[in-house]
């Protein structure tokens, strides 16, 4: 399916990333959308508060971050796509909400621009610190799927993708922005409405008495209806069977915590996203994803320049990890070197699948500013010798 | 119709029940209330929808067989704010407990009143924490036992009809589960009503606040309803709190015309963008 043409600001721009977003959000086709003002996000709503009241929708500010969460989620029951924006403290308080989406299977996006933390931190400074928050913040076991762009024209881009993706598998998908990527300007190019790829959520078939909320009919996902079409379904954040109604045994917790874990997991190699510089004949490979996979390209010159063979790994997809595509890259390597905005996240998660084959090096960076590419290499240096 | 069956069966999940709310418990008498209020008002079953937070009044949305939602502790009010906003055309109820809506959801409700989100709330007012145990809750009254109140509340009830009028909602009103009738009406004009509704309920807790606080059963929770209140339409809010020796003031208090949240915001997009606007709708038949 095709954008709706008058949601699509055709064009060559000259955006930041926030502003970019907000685009990438309404080409998508969300019409309505809550938020609560935070820094560095905050200009995502502005701009969202001026242009969805044109095209037919409506930005509310609401009190705080739980109510944008939540709201967001019952504008989605009401047949719509919906968005939330926020950053480090406002993320934190949407947490249990990213469960209730998660167990309600309610496709919803979740925009963090990223800054430094924990608590207030540095409010208008970059960081990479909140991945492992988006995949594990609420509680309980449930899979996300998390979106690292690293430029405005990504930020458009990969906001479409992450409607698209929330829709597909009817999970809550993070754009993990930072305050970097927000506030940077780029030109954006906007292509024509009928360039833009639109997936929407599978609607229920047959009659309204037999349907089952959370009886999966494509591959784990289950056809999802709308409030006000006679369906009278129930949905509800308990444990809860293919009728949706709650029940408080184990065999229906793992039934259904199976099934809500396997469709993300199952699909990671469908759900991978992948950008490899120089991996071909790389002895030490760059894994860096969202703002610090900009960062790595200049190491990569410099490290070209003298002859090193170095290579750069991009997870544009960081939830799901793309395991196969990385332990392709990484086999004929002798290090992976790991920089990022966080004292070492990410990194985890390289280490866990590597299980130790080839050695693994963290650069962490507390956040405030971005990697120096040239510390990268130093690092590099050291490595090899 | 089958004179076997009762009509309240229509609108319920009856392959849900035996339902788990205790002998005595309101909840019933709110739900009941409920369905004869859809069945004489003749609204569309289909476009009306049950949003609810957590708690045993929590429960009821997921035995209305209607789209119902049962969302997280606090939160049914912006879940239905958002639901109202996406499709208008919703007749959208929201039914839970004050601990849900008044203590941890209660920023939401004081912010829906303000906006006049177009959604009708019904506080099943039971003075207690009856779902966890019976903890103390925002409306306990002074003296009252509950289990992290052991010794007695000691910090002042919220007067709920008084929070509801002052921070602007349409309709406010008070009964107690002894007045089906009047409820049923007060349900049935509710849902005629554009803009933020709020209904508390007076009901009875048997087995956890009744009990502990030595007040008997729920039967006697009913003669004291009946004994104890006063109707009083249109009294100011302000004079409407339970207090000791002081009779259950009920009655519909608040009905005021007020934009809801959609009509401001076309009105004053209209204003400022002019023709080129179009207006959002906003499911207020005039």
């Amino acid at each position: 399916m095709k954008a709706d043409p008058k949601g699509v600001l055709t064009g060559v721009h000259f955006l930041d990333g926030d502003h970019a977003c907000c685009e990438g959000a309404i080409a998508a086709g969300c019409r309505v959308a809550f938020g609560y003002p935070i820094t560095p996000s905050t200009e995502i709503v502005e701009r969202m508060s001026k242009r969805l009241p044109l095209v037919g929708g409506l930005f509310v500010q609401m009190e705080d971050e739980i109510a944008s969460s939540i709201a967001i989620q019952g504008a989605v029951w009401g047949g719509k796509k919906s968005i939330t924006v926020s950053s480090g403290p406002g993320i934190s308080l949407m947490m249990e909400h990213i469960g209730f989406a998660a167990m309600t299977e309610t496709p919803c996006v979740i925009v963090n621009v990223q800054r430094a933390g924990p608590s207030t931190g540095l409010p208008t400074l970059p960081s990479q610190a909140d991945m492992m928050q988006a995949r594990w913040g609420s509680h309980g076991d449930y899979e996300i799927i998390a979106i690292a762009p690293n430029s405005p024209q990504e930020c458009f881009d990969l906001t479409i993708h992450a409607f698209n993706l929330s829709e597909r598998y009817r999970v809550p998908v993070f754009v993990m922005m930072d305050e970097s990527v927000g506030h940077m300007t780029e030109r954006v190019v906007i292509p024509h409405a009928d360039q833009i790829e639109i997936v929407d959520r599978k609607r229920p078939q047959g009659n309204r008495q037999d349907y089952l909320p959370y009886q999966p009919v494509d591959g784990l996902v289950p056809a999802m209806a709308s409030a006000g079409e006679g369906y009278r379904f129930h949905v509800t954040g308990l444990t809860h069977d293919e009728r949706g109604y709650p029940v408080m045994t184990a065999e229906t917790q793992d039934k259904l915590i199976k099934r809500l874990v396997n469709k993300i997991r199952t699909q990671a190699d469908e759900l991978s996203m992948v950008e490899e510089f120089q991996t071909e004949d790389a002895e030490i490979i760059l894994v860096a994803y969202g703002i610090t996979s900009r960062v790595v390209l200049r190491t990569l010159e410099l490290a070209r320049e003298k002859g090193l063979k170095v290579g750069v790994f991009r997870p544009v997809i960081v939830w799901p990890f793309p395991a196969e595509r990385l332990l392709k890259a990484v086999a004929a390597t002798k290090a992976v070197v790991v920089p990022e905005l966080n004292m070492g996240q990410v990194v985890l998660e390289i280490e866990r699948l590597i299980r130790g084959s080839v050695p693994v090096h963290s650069i962490p960076h507390a956040g405030g500013a971005l990697h120096d590419p040239e510390e990268i290499l130093k690092h590099i240096e050291e490595v090899i010798s | 119709m089958n004179p076997e069956i009762n009509p309240a069966e229509q609108f319920l999940r009856m392959d849900r029940m035996p339902h788990i709310w205790c002998p005595g418990c309101g909840a019933g008498i709110v739900v009941n209330c409920f369905t004869r209020a859809l069945i004489e008002s003749g609204i569309d079953v289909d476009k009306t929808v049950v949003v609810s937070g957590i708690g045993c009044t929590g429960r009821i949305a997921g035995y209305l067989k209607l789209d119902s939602f049962h969302t997280t502790h606090g939160r049914p009010i912006p879940f239905a704010t958002g639901l109202k906003i996406a499709k208008p055309e919703l007749q959208v109820m929201v039914f839970s407990g004050e601990g849900d809506l008044v203590s941890i959801g209660g920023n939401h409700l004081i912010h829906a009143a303000r906006r006049n989100a177009d959604i009708k709330v019904f506080c099943v007012n039971n003075f207690t924490y009856a779902m966890t145990g019976g903890q103390v809750g925002p409306t306990a009254p002074i003296h009252s036992i509950a289990t992290t109140t052991p010794y007695g509340a000691f910090d002042q009830p919220f007067n709920l009809p008084f929070l509801a009028d002052s921070t602007g909602a349409a309709y406010v009103a008070r009964w107690t589960t002894f007045h089906a009738r009047q409820l049923t009406n007060c349900m049935k004009e509710v849902i005629r009503k554009p803009g933020f509704c709020f209904v508390e309920i007076i009901s009875p807790c048997p087995t956890i606040y009744l009990r502990r606080n030595r007040l008997g059963d729920g039967l006697d929770a009913m003669r004291y309803y009946k004994k104890n209140s006063k109707i009083m339409n249109n009294v100011n809010t302000r004079t409407v709190d339970l207090g000791d020796n002081r009779p259950i003031i009920v009655g519909k208090f608040v009905d005021r015309e007020r934009p809801t949240l959609l009509e401001a915001m076309n009105q004053e997009l209209c204003r400022k963008i002019g023709p080129k606007y179009e207006p959002y709708p906003t499911g207020v038949q005039k």
